[in-house]
């Protein structure tokens, strides 16, 4: 009985000794995964998540502080990716930090903006243009459709605009099958 | 020598260690979703495998045995098998960070894999030599590659079929792994007509 | 000449009917100016024009409405002279049935030229031609309207070695290019040879379908001629066997050449390139007469009575050309181009743009509703009819399931959409709709994943300026907060030197002025108390005032300091 317990213990001891000495020997620093996740985000910056930007809420998920769905830009193609990525179970968007809504930007009303730069200093990826007592503008390819501006707008001049589809963005539809052997026959 | 090569290749494709001695399933289901996983996986456990046979011979043949402790193998070979999992682990993650990211927490998973416990032990019971546990470690991790590689190759095509909705996910990758199964089984065949 | 030409072949391929033949037996005809000009601003690959012109003004014909949105992109000219009526959003010929900018003019019948001058590409530098054709609007006519300016380019040698001219046009019902030939072989001809100047290749292979003997024969006498003229042998009309997609430009490269350009590659990386006869032809215009490119030749056919070629204005709504041609009643679409590779288009009224090639008008006998698709088998026979030597089935197999990053993987982005997968498949799969499909979803993702990258690298850069900007500002406040200390110091020791400014000496004359002017208002008004004294009284009043001033004088300086 002895024997034994001093044959495992000395097996612990010299592997213990060894993964140690391991452990120092080859240590890694950084963390990769909070880079990809950071990735599958869209950039927003909106802070729906709860978090004040994408890098943040993926220093979250990395951590397992925060869930893979309240990510509402991202979409749910967006969760899914992040489940594939993370190895976690697909969750639906969860209500309270919002809804999917199609991509949109940030447009002044040029008349009634009165250039107080409140909604310059909101903009997360610095697209509105302006200065004091001058007239403000949004850079539409720079804007993101965070919506952060709208609330500091003291004369709500600022409205959100679907972004649509044109010529040059519109997208091949998937081929829809019909299943109709009777349609044949019809014609 | 001959012996030696028909410890390997018994031990890829005769007894493969996952479709006939159905071991190791955990991984072979849990890692076999993407090819390029499935590879590293296969390539993690042959390292792992080779060097737990070695060990587990060294351990069973100049400490158990010498002092009558038998009766300890199962419980040395794991911490064995744990203690040079998480040192590949920790040498890989270093050398290699882009092959720790594929295997990420497949390769924790390696310490729970009983073909790498069960590989040793079967050594034991078929009075393997030095030599022959070594090349029987090897040839079993080489039919697990195998067995992992082709099922993730089945298992990426899988993902863009229409199955049936029912049998979707883990109930259709059961149904091809048995259906593989059956197909290695046929190697058992081999011998009658040699 | 040909006989010389070895010639090689492209994998796959189809041999679907041609029904070329109607649209053949007349000679080009010169389509009426229509009531009203729909002209699209962007009618090539590319940035999109900015339009030029402004409703209410008068254009010229050949004026430039539409200027080029940087150098990856065409200039679009006025079709005619007239009045612009709108600049506005309108239908586009394109499947989507969207709407884009486009010049809306009302011709007023004059047809009145600008002033056209030809162009000396020989003096001007390179780039300086590739700005003018920019300018010119000339691109590609052979349906994938890329610009030309960006194709006639040597390379990074310098010097090709071979231009190839596209005649083959083997997409069924088309003609256009083949009554070009027929009539106009000549000109394409000096096209050629400023391309070919351009690009110093030494030999032009023009390769023509052997199902247009009539365009060979036309070509090889005008070739004949120009070797003549030039003295070489440098033109050589070359007839390559039938089969769809000969016309395509890797595939008619790959058989007139024997190079097949590899995934990745140009062809000018293997000194070749390669243009559409129509092209060749529009560059002659450019340069030698000085006119922008403002019309070509479209083929009109499928149902209608007589199937002809048109010279049209760009603009010209397809539904005036198709007018011109007596449609079967039972017409129920327009397809801008071939059956096979075709777009449907939203409706007749869509106007004539530089990539419509053909104005096939189709009916439900002429182009019956495809069989339901059945699944995939995997035969193989996309493969093998397949002309870029890709796997379609796998493409197909990946894109109906969404997984584009293997779509990728078996090479989606080298189909050419040619049609012949879906032409041959057994299943009547609409394979050609799925790798659309699979392509734009791609396209899409990369936009936003582009979109995302620059949005990320401003929101870091921003964290990074507040960062600065709070630094800066602290920095900022420390500095004035050591200046004033530093300013108080100076003050003090300002105030302790004697009088030093002629500002402070004036102030001083006028205290001391005003403190003589008191002194001797006191002296006069004598305190009537000090009068009629006993010496007593006077020595101890005496007394009192010197010790007064002892006081005043051991006071001055506290009440310096306290000032």
């Amino acid at each position: 009985m002895l024997e034994a317990i001093l044959v495992m213990a000395f097996g612990a001891l010299v592997l213990g000794a060894a993964l140690g000495y391991a452990a120092v020997r080859f240590r890694v620093e950084g963390d990769p995964l909070v880079e990809k996740i950071d990735a599958i985000l869209p950039q927003t910056q909106c802070g729906q998540c709860g978090f004040p930007g994408c890098k943040p809420y993926a220093q979250a998920i990395a951590k397992g502080e925060a869930e893979i769905n309240q990510c509402p830009p991202g979409g749910e193609e967006g969760i899914h990716k992040l489940a594939d990525l993370l190895g976690r179970e697909f969750k639906s968007l969860s209500a309270e930090h919002g809804i999917e809504k199609p991509k949109s930007v940030a447009v002044i009303d040029e008349q009634v903006c009165i250039g107080c730069t409140l909604c310059i200093q909101a903009c997360p990826v610095d697209a509105i243009v302006g200065a004091a007592k001058q007239m403000h503008t949004v850079v539409a390819p720079l804007c993101t459709g965070c919506e952060l501006c709208l609330p500091p707008c003291p004369v709500d001049c600022i409205s959100m605009q679907s972004t649509g589809e044109s010529v040059e963005n519109w997208k091949w539809k998937y081929p829809v099958v019909k299943i109709n052997p009777a349609q044949r026959e019809s014609t | 020598m001959t012996s030696y090569l028909f410890v390997v290749l018994g031990a890829v494709l005769v007894n493969n260690v996952v479709f006939v001695r159905i071991l190791g399933l955990c991984p072979f289901m849990g890692v076999s979703k993407k090819l390029e996983t499935a590879v590293g996986m296969g390539a993690a456990t042959t390292f792992v495998l080779t060097m737990a046979c070695g060990a587990s011979f060294v351990i069973d043949r100049w400490l158990l045995i010498p002092n009558q402790l038998e009766y300890l193998r199962t419980l040395s070979f794991i911490v064995t098998i744990a203690a040079i999992v998480q040192l590949t682990e920790l040498v890989i993650q270093k050398t290699s960070p882009l092959l720790h990211q594929v295997l990420g927490i497949y390769l924790p998973l390696i310490t729970t894999n009983c073909a790498v416990l069960g590989i040793p032990l079967l050594n034991v019971s078929l009075r393997h030599n030095f030599l022959e546990s070594l090349l029987f470690g090897f040839g079993s991790a080489v039919g697990f590659t195998l067995a992992l590689i082709l099922f993730a190759g089945i298992r990426e095509r899988l993902e863009a079929a229409d199955v049936p909705v029912h049998f979707r996910g883990t109930a259709i990758a059961m149904i091809t792994a048995g259906l593989m199964s059956l197909a290695f089984m046929g190697f058992a065949g081999l011998d009658k007509y040699k | 000449m040909s006989a010389l030409q070895r010639l090689f072949k492209f994998h796959g391929g189809v041999k679907p009917a041609y029904n070329k033949e109607a649209s053949t037996g007349l000679p080009i005809a010169v389509a009426p100016t229509p009531t009203l000009l729909v002209i699209p601003l962007h009618q090539s690959i590319g940035g999109m024009p900015r339009p030029l012109v402004k409703a209410g003004e008068r254009v010229l014909k050949g004026q430039r409405i539409g200027g080029a949105d940087g150098n990856a992109s065409s200039a679009v000219h006025a079709s005619t002279s007239g009045a612009v009526v709108a600049v506005e959003m309108r239908l586009m010929p394109h499947t989507s049935g969207l709407s884009a900018l486009c010049v809306v003019i009302e011709p007023d019948g004059r047809d009145e030229w600008i002033a056209r001058q030809p162009f000396d590409f020989r003096k001007a530098s390179p780039t300086q031609t590739r700005d003018y054709l920019r300018d010119a609007g000339v691109v590609g006519l052979g349906g994938a309207v890329f610009p030309t300016h960006l194709k006639l380019n040597p390379g990074k040698h310098g010097k090709l070695d071979t231009l190839v001219l596209n005649g083959a046009e083997c997409e069924p019902f088309i003609t256009c290019d083949d009554v070009l030939m027929r009539e106009r072989a000549e000109t394409i001809l000096k096209g050629a040879i400023i391309m070919r100047e351009m690009l110093s290749a030494r030999q032009v292979l023009i390769g023509i379908e052997d199902n247009k003997p009539e365009a060979i024969a036309a070509m090889e006498i005008a070739a004949q001629a120009a070797n003549q003229a030039a003295g070489d042998l440098a033109m050589q009309v070359v007839s390559v066997p039938t089969r769809y997609p000969a016309g395509g430009a890797k595939q008619l490269i790959r058989v007139l050449t024997g190079i097949e350009v590899p995934h990745g590659k140009r062809s000018t990386d293997y000194g070749v390139q390669c243009f559409n006869v129509g092209t060749a032809y529009a560059v002659y215009e450019a340069i030698a007469l000085g006119q922008p490119l403002i019309s070509r030749i479209v083929t009109v056919a499928g149902n209608v009575g007589q199937a002809r070629n048109y010279e049209a204005l760009f603009g010209t709504p397809m539904r005036d050309l198709v007018a011109l041609c007596d449609p079967l009643p039972d017409s129920d679409r327009v397809i801008m181009g071939g059956p096979m590779m075709g777009l449907l288009m939203p409706g007749d009224e869509v106007p004539v743009v530089k990539a419509t090639n053909c104005v096939l008008v189709g009916s439900r006998k002429l182009f019956p509703p495809p069989p339901p698709e059945m699944p995939c088998i995997r035969c193989g026979e996309c493969a093998k009819a397949c002309p870029a030597d890709l796997q379609p089935f796998e493409m197909y197999w990946f894109s109906r399931a969404k997984i584009f990053g293997k779509a990728q993987e078996y090479k989606l982005f080298d189909c050419i959409e040619c049609g012949c997968c879906a032409y041959v498949c057994p299943s009547h799969i609409p394979l050609v709709d799925y790798y659309r499909f699979a392509k734009s979803e791609i396209w899409a993702r990369e936009v936003d994943k582009e979109a995302a990258d620059i949005a990320r690298e401003r929101y870091e850069f921003r964290l990074l300026r507040e960062e600065r900007e709070k630094q800066e500002k602290a920095a900022k406040l420390a500095a004035k907060t050591a200046a004033g200390r530093e300013k108080a110091a100076a003050a003090i020791a300002e105030a302790a030197k004697p009088a030093a400014t002629p500002e402070d000496d004036t102030k001083k004359a006028l205290i001391a002025a005003a403190l003589e002017r008191a002194k001797a208002q006191k002296e006069q008004v004598h305190p009537g108390n000090v009068s009629n004294l006993t010496p007593e009284q006077e020595a101890e009043v005496t007394a009192i005032e010197a010790r007064r001033a002892e006081i005043r004088e051991m006071a001055k300086p506290h009440l310096r300091q306290d000032d």
